[in-house]
């Protein structure tokens, strides 16, 4: 088995990489949603006024 | 559109798990080794589909972009944006894996070697795409920009596949096993499947990178919209 050393390290820096991307744009992917459901609650109106809602909830 | 693209990711996700395993239980258990290289030959079943992948992102980078010039519709740009990002993944992947099986084969690092030298250029290509995004305020101009660069780097792929054939490089051909001219069914079959899961990897990865766009965009139309009721 010589060698074997270089096929461990290929696999994981692949796996690395890969983890590492997928982490990233998880984490993206639901800072985004936060985001535009806390805009949207702000921009939704208020039911006394019909106003948009100026809550920063 | 969003309840699609939730769809097709949990197809894609359920394929890609399942797939990845078998993929892993093949090419370290089910493959024979390779005569010459040995044991690091088994990187090339992930190098190269890294590679194919890489080089179908930036395909879709190059038709995206032709799509967003012609039609100047953001979808396509967005398109363009995520894949431009996956092929950057996949190419660092192999840029990574390319040189860990040449050290012990070749006796080096890194040769400047045609299709080693291309490959490194397009990935520099794209890396400079990616800067280049967000470095403008004006939105049209930065996709107008992007798609010029997205199309003129796709140039390089065709490059990078004939290298070795143009200019005689001994960028290898991976697969030879028993002495005989022809690949062995199981590595074969083996690397067949790991083109095919990597390729619906991709798929999954882009959904959820184009959700993401996606979202950057229904995010900045909530912040104009903020802006003129707060006006």
């Amino acid at each position: 088995m010589k060698n074997l050393r270089f096929l461990f390290w290929a696999y994981t820096f692949i796996w690395i990489v890969l983890a590492f991307y997928l982490v990233t744009l998880s984490v993206r992917l639901r800072s985004l949603s936060a985001q535009i459901r806390r805009l949207k609650n702000r921009l939704s109106p208020d039911p006394d006024s019909g106003k948009p809602s100026r809550s920063r909830s | 559109m969003e309840t699609v693209l939730r769809r097709l990711e949990t197809v894609c996700f359920s394929l890609v798990a399942g797939l990845v395993v078998v993929c892993l239980h093949r090419v370290f258990l089910g493959v024979p080794t390779e005569v010459t290289m040995g044991v690091v030959q088994r990187i090339f079943y992930f190098h190269v589909p890294s590679a194919w992948v890489c080089f179908l992102a930036f395909f879709v980078v190059f038709a995206s972009s032709i799509l967003y010039l012609w039609t100047r519709k953001s979808v396509w740009d967005t398109l363009a944006h995520a894949s431009a990002e996956l092929g950057v993944v996949f190419c660092t992947i192999v840029l990574i894996t390319g040189p860990i099986w040449a050290r012990p084969v070749w006796g080096t690092w890194w040769t400047w070697e045609a299709r080693l030298t291309t490959t490194l250029i397009l990935y520099l290509v794209y890396v400079a795409y990616l800067v280049l995004r967000g470095q403008t305020e004006n939105r049209d101009q930065e996709a107008r920009f992007a798609a010029v660069l997205g199309i003129v780097g796709f140039l390089d792929v065709p490059i990078i596949y004939f290298s070795v054939k143009v200019w005689r490089g001994h960028h290898p051909i991976v697969f030879k096993t028993g002495g005989g001219q022809g690949l062995d069914p199981v590595m074969l079959h083996t690397f067949m499947l790991c083109m095919v899961t990597f390729t619906l990897l991709f798929a999954l990865l882009l959904i959820q990178r184009f959700r993401l766009g996606l979202l950057r965009e229904e995010l900045q139309e909530l912040r104009e919209q903020e802006q003129i009721l707060g006006a």
